[in-house]
């Protein structure tokens, strides 16, 4: 067992952990975040992404270890409090980006860094920022639409 | 779909790396950015007993203009290198090609030590090492060692590194005046393996004949094919549309060994090698003159 400070979402967080816990897993079952889905555990359908120092990475390829002193941000950590939620995901709610919302916290945490970087973007830059996620429930065309509102919303 | 237990290092300096390597022996395993490694070990396909993990050795995460080369370490990430300044500038194929690797959510963990000695045949940067003739410096506990990359891959997922020797550093040479370049790739989706791909280097003289060319493909045989035919072929000639047509017909009837998969025939990934080397080839030409 290895000891590690994670902070995630602004939390500081002291935990025992097997060098071999991923840190899906880290998130799902040691801290009660399950917002944070798993879907292939191996790095291409894009459920499972989270931020890794401000910048999106498959949580099912990193080993919590790896986290240590390093600061993590899930999809539990977007909203401002319990009653508002972030222009992102008002974005989602507003345009139906979402059917069963599997892949919606992958997507969400995908499309902050990608907006940041790309706060104008076109049809296509968003298509293409959206291929590293799969959704098997809306054909895009409502995701597409939210990413599209939520550059909108955040300028 | 979980990995079997191991020993956990997090070493700081390459120093450590390499004695920790010395003690632990060939089941110790380095761990980049994990971006294969891990889904092998999700898998149990591989297993090692003991991880060194690379990321908190900062001196191994640098790119940097030195002479005429750019010296790049081996942890720095594929998204680094994708937005760098030094690369754009002098190995613009380069630039151009890192976009076609995976997506940013993999770039930003996935290492250019790591695609290298992963040595996918499918994989974009083993190709681009032999297009751009960079040299690899490897490092044990008692020696380091440059590699060209034209005798570091070594077959399907291997190569010529020692099991207890590290990647540290990648070297490559600035582009020379007058060249073109392109690199193209056809995948199923964005972001995918491609099925095949191609990068292309043309030079010119002053007279326009071609004083040095390079074809190299991905997903063409057992590792990065270098068609060295194919480039010699162009060597001190104006470069026309008959002669394209001649070279990437014999590149992709001759020189690349495909194997096919469920995304592509054989036929189909050949006539895709046709159809990129005839388009880069043009691409790189009318970037000689600009
Ligand atoms: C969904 C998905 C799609 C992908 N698509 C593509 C793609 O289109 N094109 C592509 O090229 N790649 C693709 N990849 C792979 C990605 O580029 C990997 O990041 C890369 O192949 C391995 O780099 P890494 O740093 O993650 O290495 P790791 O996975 O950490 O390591 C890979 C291997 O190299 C060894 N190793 C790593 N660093 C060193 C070193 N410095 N010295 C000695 N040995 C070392 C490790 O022990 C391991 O055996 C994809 C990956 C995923 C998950
Ligand atoms: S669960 Fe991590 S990418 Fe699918
Ligand atoms: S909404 Fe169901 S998988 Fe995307």
């Amino acid at each position: 067992m290895k000891q590690v400070t994670i902070t995630v979402n602004g939390t500081e967080y002291t935990k025992e952990v097997e060098p071999r816990l991923l840190l899906s897993d880290f998130l799902r079952h040691e801290l009660g975040l399950t917002g944070t889905h798993v879907g292939c555990e191996h790095g291409v359908c894009g459920a499972c992404t989270i931020m890794f120092d401000s910048e999106s990475a498959r949580s099912c390829l990193t080993f919590a270890v790896q986290a240590d002193g390093h600061e993590i941000t899930t999809v539990e950590g977007l909203a401002p409090d319990k009653d508002n939620l972030h222009p992102l995901q008002q974005a989602f709610w507003e345009a139906h980006g979402l059917q069963c919302g599997y892949c919606t916290p992958g997507i969400l945490m995908s499309m902050i860094p990608f907006l940041k970087q790309n706060p104008n973007p076109t049809e296509d830059e968003i298509r293409h920022a959206l291929s590293g996620n799969l959704c098997r429930c809306t054909g895009y065309q409502h995701i597409v639409d939210a990413v599209k509102l939520a550059s909108e919303k955040m300028k | 779909m979980k990995p079997a237990s191991f020993d956990y290092y997090a070493p700081n300096t390459i120093e450590e790396v390499l004695d920790l390597k010395h003690q632990h022996g060939d089941d110790a395993k380095f761990l980049a950015g994990g971006q294969s490694l891990v889904p092998a070990m999700n898998f149990r396909i591989v297993q090692p007993s003991a991880l060194i993990d690379l990321n908190r050795v900062n001196e191994l995460s640098f790119i940097k203009e030195d002479k005429n080369v750019i010296r790049v370490g081996a942890m720095a990430r594929e998204r680094h290198l994708e937005f760098d300044s030094s690369i754009k500038k002098y190995t613009p194929l380069l630039h151009e090609a890192v976009p076609f690797i995976a997506h940013p959510q993999i770039r930003n963990r996935g290492t250019i030590g790591g695609s290298i000695v992963n040595a996918d045949p499918a994989a974009e940067l083993p190709v681009l090492m032999i297009a751009l003739n960079a040299r690899l410096k490897a490092k044990n506990k008692n020696a380091e060692r440059w590699i060209d990359a034209k005798d570091f891959f070594a077959g399907m997922f291997t190569t010529a590194l020692k099991p207890d020797e590290v990647l540290v550093e990648i070297e490559l040479p600035f582009a020379e005046k007058n060249t073109g370049w392109s690199f193209m790739e056809v995948a199923p989706r964005s972001g995918d393996y491609a099925m095949m791909g191609v990068a292309t280097l043309v030079t010119l003289d002053k007279n326009k004949k071609c004083k040095f060319a390079k074809l190299v493909y991905l997903n063409a045989g057992d590792g990065p094919v270098d068609a060295i035919e194919a480039s010699q072929s162009l060597i001190g000639e104006t470069i026309n549309d008959k002669l394209i047509e001649s070279v990437a017909s014999h590149a992709s009837e001759k020189e690349i060994n495909p194997f096919g998969n469920i995304h592509a025939s054989i036929d189909f990934q050949r006539h895709l090698a046709k159809v990129l080397t005839q388009k880069t080839l043009k691409q790189a030409l009318e970037r000689v003159s600009k």
